[in-house]
């Protein structure tokens, strides 16, 4: 499944440049707003979810080679954090919904934990 | 492959990757998405319309999202021939379809391609729901694309300092970056790390080394960040064999180590931890990416904090040798 059909399918907002969705698959994924265990927990190319909307995560998504960021509850990264988000080339995405229902989501699309 | 046509070294690498990419590349991310379809009750002379208009051969005939069977220029000019255009598509349509589905490997296509001289094929979901159609123009399209990032890395891999080592002669050569880090610099968190990833892969380290050292050298980053009176300082030193990492501050020192090293154990504040920071993680993550860690505290004066990481002979810096990261 490419990230073009999971921002079509959970309605989320890009919120940095890069556009090419369709040649992006994310591998797996990974939850947590504690960034170490995402350090520990998230594989390489996997997707993040997560509240946290500070400049970190873009260090940590951009480290760990994920394939996208996205923030939920509406959390609203301030502009440094996306210019550099761009700079790095790591994708974040936006939506209003929880972390809870984001996960659920994307399990029921076939995102799982593997 | 023509037979009796030379083939390089150059060449048989090449082909070799070809045939490597019909392995990964899956039918999804090649096909065409936006798929021109027709229903059973088209009149023949509108598919010619739509054929004409969209620059297709051919196009899946499908009922509700089902599909019903496939249509193509040979159809359309036996119904042509015959001069029978008002017909309805569904009697010249191919009911006997042959799909591929869309988590397949590219080489799935090809082989299909190859058996049943068809010139598309419709892509079914795990559903059987029609998700896009496939030609070996798609194919082609899909495999020049992976080629040409494969060149873009390549190229990276040129610009990489990695002969830097084998260019040098003594006896014993190193590299060493320094980076100053500013206590309560969240706004910077990570950047050192970043920054020692990206030199560590432009060295030619391997892709699961410059990881391990990154998530490392971010977490003692991050520690400096948190904890210090007056911040630190990360020395890296690159050696063809081993890297070694250093973050050393002049306080306030660890009381209990043993303690600090649990997993979960914390002496972040509140407002640091509510930042996702100062999970208690730190160390433990250390310890996992690293092949050595020695920490040495005096509460008052400081902590020196060193990670080494051994490259096996295959990672070694001074070979190019570049070795791709098993993709999990």
């Amino acid at each position: 499944m490419t990230l073009q059909e999971i921002v079509d399918q959970l309605n989320l907002r890009p919120l940095t440049a890069r556009h090419d969705f369709d040649q992006v698959t994310p591998s797996s994924g990974y939850a947590s707003d504690l960034l170490s265990c995402v350090m520990a927990g998230a594989r390489r190319g996997g997707l993040w979810v997560t509240l946290q909307a500070h400049a970190n995560i873009v260090a940590v998504a951009a480290l760990l080679d994920l394939s996208a960021v996205i923030i939920t509850e509406g959390a609203m990264p301030d502009p440094e954090t996306i210019a550099k988000a761009n700079e790095e080339g790591v994708i974040l995405l936006s939506t209003d919904k929880s972390t809870f229902h984001i996960v659920g989501r994307l399990w029921e699309l076939g995102l799982k934990d593997h | 492959m023509r037979s009796g046509q030379r083939i390089t070294d150059e060449l048989a690498g090449y082909i070799t990757r070809v045939e490597e990419l019909a392995y990964e590349l899956r039918i999804s991310e090649v096909m065409t998405r936006d798929v021109k379809t027709v229903t059973p009750d088209m009149q023949m002379v509108q598919v010619l319309e739509l054929f004409r208009k969209a620059r297709i051969s051919g196009a899946p005939v499908v009922v509700e999202g089902r599909l019903v069977g496939i249509i193509s220029i040979e159809d359309l000019i036996r119904c042509l021939r015959g001069g029978d255009v008002a017909a309805p598509a569904s009697d010249y349509m191919s009911t006997q379809v042959i799909t591929v589905k869309a988590f397949h490997p590219v080489v799935e296509a090809l082989k299909l391609f190859a058996q049943t001289r068809v010139g598309r094929l419709p892509v079914v979901d795990e559903s059987g729901a029609l998700v896009g159609i496939i030609t070996k123009g798609d194919i082609t399209r899909g495999l020049l694309r992976a080629l040409q990032s494969d060149y873009q890395e390549e190229e990276v891999r040129r610009y990489r300092a990695s002969h830097l080592f084998e260019d040098i002669v003594s006896d014993r050569t190193s590299l060493i970056l320094r980076y100053t880090i500013k206590p309560r610099d969240f706004a910077h968190g990570g950047a050192a790390s970043s920054h020692i990833k990206r030199a560590l892969l432009r060295l030619g380290a391997n892709p699961q080394i410059a990881r391990r050292c990154g998530i490392a050298a971010y977490e003692a980053e991050m520690n400096l960040i948190i904890h210090t009176t007056n911040g630190g300082v990360i020395q890296v030193e690159i050696e063809p064999h081993l890297i070694t990492m250093r973050a050393v501050d002049d306080g306030p020192g660890i009381e209990d180590i043993e303690l600090a090293m649990r997993p979960g154990y914390s002496t972040a504040p509140e407002e640091i931890r509510e930042l996702g920071f100062g999970a208690g993680m730190g160390l433990t993550n250390i310890q996992r990416c690293v092949d050595q860690m020695v920490l040495e505290s005096t509460p008052g004066k400081g902590t020196r904090l060193e990670m080494k990481i051994f490259l096996q002979h295959e990672e070694a810096l001074k070979d190019c040798h570049y070795n791709q990261e098993k993709k999990t």
